[in-house]
C-alpha cells in the first residue's frame, strides 16, 4: 500500500480563505462538498456532462467534478452559497428563478445558476437562443428548460435596468493564472 | 379563502433554500465518523461465480469491513415479491448480493466499507473474483425462443408470466369488419436518469436501539417497515427519512435496491454510520430501466373508420428481475384504448426476462408504449380511409355523455378501469386550434414546394391517475400561528410543500407560506405508500383536506367559545378566526393555539395574552373526557378507484432527409388533470414530462450488446435532451373536476411523456409523406430516421 502524501493548498472560496492540506486525487467537488461543507455544489454524473458541479474559478465556470481540489490552489472559487448578497436577500437571478418557477427538485440549479451568472455576464442581453445555448452544458431533467429560460431573461432584463447589481463575489482574485480552458457554453463536454 | 389559495399560482415555499444552496441532499448528510461503501458489481451480462477472495481488501488499511454474500447470512433473501399476480408464475427477485451468479451487468457482488469512497474503491480493486462468462440473453424478442440462453436456470423459455384478457367477442367484431389493419410495433428502453442518482446513509445507535436512515427513495415509509422486519428492529425504532430526492421519475421506488438493505445493516454491524451515494456509471447499470416492448396488434374497423375491435400480442421486456410483477404491462394492456371506444379487445401479455438491468416503472409507466401502438393504428386506419387522423380520433372518442367509461379490464389496482371525466373533443379542438391545423396545411404545402419536409402530428392519451391504497396527513397549528402539515408522501421535485400548504392554506384561512410541510420523514409521519403513480396530490392532497377541515372544525368552535358568538358566524381570514362582520373581533391561529393547550407557557407573548384574557377557568380536569389538547388533526384519504387525467398534444416538425436530423418548430399540449391547484406547478409537471418524452422519442435508447455489456452507459453517449433540443412548449389547460375526491383533482406528474413518442411518429410520417417513411419502432434517432428515409434495415 503506497503512503498518500499529502498537498498544502490555499484558496479562497466565497471570498474567505481556505488553507488545507489534501490528497493530490481528491476532487475539487469533494472539496467542497465534504472538507468545507458547501454542499451546494453538487454531483450529478462525474465526467463533465451534466453541469450540476459548475462554480466559478477566477470568475470563469468550471466542472468542479473534472478539477482535483490542487488545482485550485491560490484560486478564488464562487459556489452556489455565495451568490446571495446576504441571508434574508436573494441575488436578482436566484429571484427570478423564484418567480418564474425556474427550478423544480432542485439538484441541477446549482451549477445552472453559475452557468446563467457567467453568461450574464459575457452577454447582459442574451436573446433566448443565447440562453439556450449558454445552457446547453447543464442537463436538467424536471422542468424541460422552459421556466429556466424564462428566468433567466428575467433576470437579463432587471440586471440591465439595473447594472450595478452583482454577478460575481469572486472579486479579488488571487492569482489570474489558467487552469483549464473555460467551457464555450455551447453543447456536452467529451 | 385567500386567493393564494388553491388554484393561485403561487411561488414555491421550497425554492429560497434550493437556490442558496442549502437543499438537504442525502449525499448532503454526514453525521460525524461516518464511513464509506463502495460496490463491486459484475462485470458481465451473465457469468457464473467461481469463488471470490477479498483478503487483500480485508487487509488493506482504512478497510473496515468487505461484505459478500457469504457473510450476509440470512439477510441475503430474495426481496419481496410487492405486487404479486397470479399469472406470475415465475416471479424472480433480486438479492441484496448475488449468489453463484450474475444476471445483468451492474449486479451488486460485494460491498467494500472503508474510512473514505476513495479508499473503499481502491479495496473494490483488490477484490478477486474468478469469472465464467456465460452466453447472455439480451433481445427480448427472442428470448422466450427455444433454446436461448436461460437468465435463472429454473425459469424455461424465460418466461415470467403469460397472460390474456378479453373485453366482448373480438373474434366476431373481426369477422365482421370491413377493414382489418396489422402492425408490428416495437420500443425499446429507456431510463428516468435523475440527475441526482441514488443514495443511502445509515446511522444506528446501538444505546437507543434505533436506526435512522437518509435514503434517496420515493418510498420512506415502505422502506421503514421492510427495513424493520428484515433488521428485527420494532417499526418505532426505524426512521427513514428521504429529505430533498433530486429527481425520481418512478426509478427510485423499489423495495429494495442492494444497498438499501446493505447500507443500514452495514451500519449495525460496525456501530459507524454509513454512507453509500451512486455515481452516474452505477445508475446506468443497476438503477431500473424501462420501456421494452414488442407488439404484434391488429384492428378492426367499419367502413368509417369505427374501431370494432383490437387484437395485441405484447412482448415486455422485464431485464433480469420482476420485481414490480406484473404492474408496467398490465398498464399497457389496459391503457392501450386510451380515448377510444374499444368494444371488443383481446389483450395477450408475454413477460420474458433478459440478462439486462431490470425494468420497473418510469414516469409514464407502459402507457408511452400504449399511446404509441393506439395512435399508430389511428394514423393507419387514417391513411388507408383517407382522413385526417383528428377525424379518426372524433369518430372513435369517448363522448363527455359517456361518462364514467368502462374500458372492461381490472386496472393495476385491481379496480376497474373506469373514466370518471374528461372531455377528450373538446380538448383535440383546443390543440387543433392552438397549433391551427388548417394555417399549418397551407404552409406545409409551401414548404413542399420549396423542397421542405415539414410535418404535423396530434396525440390523444387518457392516464389512470392517484390509485390507492391510501394516504394521510397530520396538519397542527402552532402557538406562533404557524402551520405544521407533514405527510408520508415524498417530493422529487413536485412542488409539495408549495401545493400541499394551498390546500392547508384554502381551509384554514392562512397563508400558504405560513404552513410548513414535510414529506418522506416517516418519524413526521408514519402511514401511506409513497409518491408514484401520479397519485401524491389526488391521496395525500385530499387527505391533507380531511386533516385540514377537521382542525378547522376545532378553531371555530374554540373560537366561537372564546367570543362567545355561535360557530356559523366564525370566519377564518389572514390567519385569523373572527366575528363574520365585526372584523375587529378576531382571534389569531397562534392565540387559539395557545388557548387549545391546558399548558398555556407563553412562547409567544401576543398570542398568550389573547389566549390568557379569553380562557375562563373552569373546575375540575383540564381536558373533558375524550378531548384532546391543541389544534391538530390527522386525516386519511382512501381513493375507491383511479381518476383518469387526459391530454392531447401537437406538434410541427422539419425533417432533414439529407440527415435525418429533425427540428421541432411548435409543441403545444392539452392537460386536463382536473383542479388545479397551482398551475404553474402542473405546467412545469407538463414542461418536464414532455421534454422526456421529447428524449425517449428521438435521443435516448440504452445499447446493449448481445453479452449483456451496456456500451452507452455515460451522459456522454446517452444523450438526454439539452436546452437546444426542447423548443418552447405551448401548454393549455381543461379542467375536469374528478367526482371521485373532494378537491376534484387529478395527478399530473406523469402525463407529458406519454403522448410525445405517438405524436413524433405521425409528425414524421406526415413530413415525409411524399417518401412514404413509415414509423413502426421508438426511439428513433437522426441515424436510425436517416436509415428508414433511404430503406435500410434497422435492429430487429
Amino acid at each position: 500500500m503506497r503512503a498518500v502524501s499529502r498537498v498544502a493548498i490555499s484558496l479562497t472560496v466565497n471570498g474567505q480563505p481556505h488553507r488545507r492540506s489534501v490528497e493530490p486525487r481528491l476532487l475539487l467537488t469533494d472539496f467542497l462538498r465534504h472538507e468545507l461543507g458547501l454542499t451546494g455544489t453538487h454531483v450529478g454524473c462525474e465526467h463533465g456532462v451534466c453541469g450540476a458541479c459548475t462554480v466559478l474559478l477566477d470568475d470563469e465556470p468550471v466542472r468542479a467534478c473534472l478539477m482535483l481540489a490542487v488545482q485550485a490552489n491560490e484560486c478564488a472559487i464562487t459556489t452556489v452559497e455565495g451568490l446571495a448578497p446576504s441571508s434574508d436577500q436573494l441575488h436578482p437571478l436566484q429571484e427570478a428563478f423564484w418567480e418564474a418557477h425556474g427550478l423544480q427538485c432542485g439538484f441541477c440549479t446549482p451549477g445552472i445558476l453559475i452557468s446563467m451568472v457567467a453568461l450574464l455576464r459575457e452577454n447582459p442581453r442574451p436573446t433566448d437562443e443565447e440562453i439556450r445555448t449558454g445552457l446547453a452544458g447543464n442537463l436538467c431533467r424536471c422542468t424541460g428548460y422552459q421556466n429556466i429560460v424564462k428566468a433567466v431573461r428575467l433576470a437579463a432584463d432587471r440586471l440591465a435596468d439595473a447594472p450595478g447589481l452583482p454577478l460575481s463575489r469572486a472579486r479579488e482574485r488571487m492569482s489570474a493564472k489558467p487552469i483549464f480552458a473555460p467551457r464555450s457554453g455551447a453543447g456536452g463536454e467529451g | 379563502m385567500t386567493t393564494r389559495g388553491i388554484g393561485a399560482p403561487i411561488k414555491r415555499n421550497e425554492d429560497p433554500r434550493l437556490l442558496r444552496g442549502l437543499g438537504s441532499f442525502v449525499d448532503d448528510v454526514e453525521p460525524p465518523g461516518c464511513l464509506h461503501a463502495a460496490i463491486l458489481r459484475g462485470p458481465y451480462g451473465h457469468a457464473r461465480i467461481r469463488s471470490i477472495d477479498a483478503s487483500r481488501a480485508r487487509e488493506m488499511p482504512g478497510v473496515h469491513a468487505v461484505y459478500t454474500a457469504a457473510d450476509l447470512g440470512p439477510l441475503n433473501q430474495p426481496a419481496p415479491l410487492v405486487v404479486p399476480h397470479p399469472s406470475l408464475t415465475h416471479g424472480r427477485t433480486q438479492r441484496p448480493l448475488a449468489v453463484d451468479k450474475v444476471v445483468f451487468i451492474g449486479e451488486a457482488v460485494a460491498m467494500v466499507v472503508a474510512d473514505s469512497r476513495y479508499l473503499a474503491e481502491d479495496a473494490i480493486e483488490q477484490i478477486d473474483v474468478d469469472w465464467e462468462p456465460l452466453p447472455a440473453i439480451v433481445d427480448f424478442t427472442q428470448a422466450a425462443e427455444p433454446g436461448r440462453p436461460l437468465v435463472h436456470d429454473d425459469v424455461p423459455e424465460n418466461v415470467a408470466a403469460r397472460f390474456t384478457q378479453v373485453v366482448g367477442d373480438p373474434d366476431s367484431a373481426f369477422a365482421q369488419a370491413a377493414h382489418i389493419f396489422r402492425e408490428r410495433l416495437h420500443v425499446e428502453r429507456s431510463c428516468g436518469s435523475p440527475i441526482e442518482a441514488r443514495g443511502v446513509v445509515a446511522v444506528y445507535d446501538r444505546r437507543q436501539g434505533s436506526l435512522q436512515v437518509w435514503d434517496s427513495t420515493q418510498a420512506p415509509l415502505t422502506i421503514k417497515n421492510g427495513l424493520a422486519a428484515m433488521l428485527g428492529l420494532p417499526e418505532l425504532k426505524v426512521e427513514v427519512i428521504a429529505p430533498d430526492v433530486g429527481g425520481g421519475f418512478g426509478t427510485k421506488i423499489l423495495m429494495f435496491f442492494p444497498e438499501e438493505v446493505l447500507v443500514p445493516w452495514a451500519a449495525m454491524q460496525l456501530g459507524r454510520p454509513v454512507k453509500w451515494t451512486e455515481d452516474r456509471r452505477e445508475h446506468f447499470i443497476s438503477a431500473s430501466q424501462e420501456r421494452g416492448q414488442l407488439h404484434e396488434t391488429e384492428i378492426a374497423v367499419d367502413a368509417e373508420g369505427r374501431i370494432l375491435g383490437i387484437r395485441d400480442s405484447l412482448i415486455h421486456d422485464s431485464g433480469a428481475y420482476t420485481p414490480y410483477g406484473m404492474v408496467t404491462p398490465l398498464i399497457t394492456a389496459t391503457q392501450l384504448p386510451g380515448p377510444y371506444k374499444v368494444p371488443n379487445y383481446r389483450s395477450e401479455i408475454t413477460v420474458v426476462y433478459t440478462n439486462t438491468v431490470s425494468v420497473t416503472p418510469y414516469r409514464g409507466a407502459g402507457r408511452p408504449h400504449a399511446c404509441f401502438v393506439m395512435e399508430r393504428m389511428i394514423d393507419r386506419i387514417a391513411r388507408e380511409l383517407d382522413l385526417e387522423p383528428n377525424e379518426v380520433r372524433r369518430r372513435n372518442f369517448v363522448q363527455p355523455e359517456d361518462m364514467p367509461w368502462d374500458v372492461g379490464l381490472p386496472f393495476q389496482d385491481g379496480a376497474p378501469t373506469r373514466y370518471d371525466s374528461g372531455d377528450y373533443p373538446a380538448g383535440l379542438a383546443l390543440a387543433e386550434q392552438m397549433i391551427d391545423l388548417p394555417a399549418f396545411r397551407a404552409q406545409q404545402a409551401e414548404a413542399r414546394k420549396a423542397g421542405r419536409y415539414l410535418g404535423i402530428g396530434f396525440a390523444a392519451y387518457v392516464e389512470g391517475t392517484g390509485i390507492g391504497p391510501y394516504e394521510g396527513a397530520h396538519v397542527r397549528i402552532d402557538p406562533s400561528g404557524n402551520v405544521f402539515c407533514a405527510t408520508g408522501v415524498t417530493s422529487q421535485g413536485q412542488g409539495h410543500e408549495t401545493s400541499f400548504a394551498q390546500i392547508v392554506a384554502s381551509e384554514l384561512g392562512c397563508d400558504p407560506s405560513d404552513v410548513t410541510v414535510v414529506t418522506g420523514d416517516t418519524a413526521r409521519f408514519g402511514w401511506g405508500a409513497g409518491t408514484y403513480a401520479s397519485r401524491a396530490l389526488v391521496t395525500a392532497g385530499n387527505a391533507i383536506q380531511v386533516a385540514s377541515a377537521k382542525v378547522r372544525e376545532k378553531v371555530v368552535s374554540l373560537a366561537a367559545r372564546l367570543l362567545e358568538v355561535n360557530p356559523d358566524d366564525v370566519e377564518l381570514v389572514d390567519g385569523t378566526a373572527r366575528v363574520a362582520g365585526a372584523p375587529d373581533r378576531a382571534l389569531t391561529l397562534g392565540a387559539l393555539a395557545t388557548a387549545a393547550n391546558p399548558i398555556r407557557y407563553a412562547y409567544d407573548k401576543s398570542a398568550a395574552e389573547a389566549a390568557l384574557r379569553l380562557v375562563k377557568p373552569r373546575a375540575g380536569a383540564v381536558l373533558e373526557p375524550g378531548e384532546e389538547p391543541g389544534l391538530e388533526a390527522r386525516g386519511y384519504f382512501a381513493p375507491e378507484r383511479a381518476t383518469w387525467a387526459s391530454g392531447q398534444h401537437a406538434a410541427i416538425v422539419e425533417v432533414d432527409p439529407a440527415t435525418g436530423d429533425l427540428e421541432i418548430l411548435r409543441y403545444v399540449a392539452v392537460h386536463d388533470c382536473g383542479t388545479l391547484v397551482n398551475p404553474v406547478i402542473v405546467e412545469g409537471q407538463m414542461h418536464g414530462g414532455i421534454a422526456q418524452g421529447i428524449g425517449g422519442a428521438f435521443y435516448e435508447r440504452l445499447i446493449y450488446d448481445e453479452t449483456g455489456q451496456l456500451v452507452n452507459a455515460s451522459f456522454m453517449d446517452f444523450l438526454l435532451p439539452t436546452a437546444m433540443e426542447i423548443p418552447a412548449l405551448e401548454v393549455g389547460h381543461l379542467e375536469t373536476p374528478s367526482p371521485l375526491n373532494p378537491l376534484g383533482v387529478k395527478g399530473a406528474g406523469e402525463a407529458g411523456s406519454i403522448p410525445v413518442p405517438a405524436l413524433f411518429a405521425e409528425a414524421i410520417e406526415d413530413a415525409l409523406q411524399p417518401l412514404g417513411v413509415r414509423i413502426a419502432e421508438m426511439p428513433l434517432s437522426p441515424t436510425r430516421l436517416w436509415e428508414l428515409i433511404h430503406e435500410l434495415p434497422g435492429p430487429s
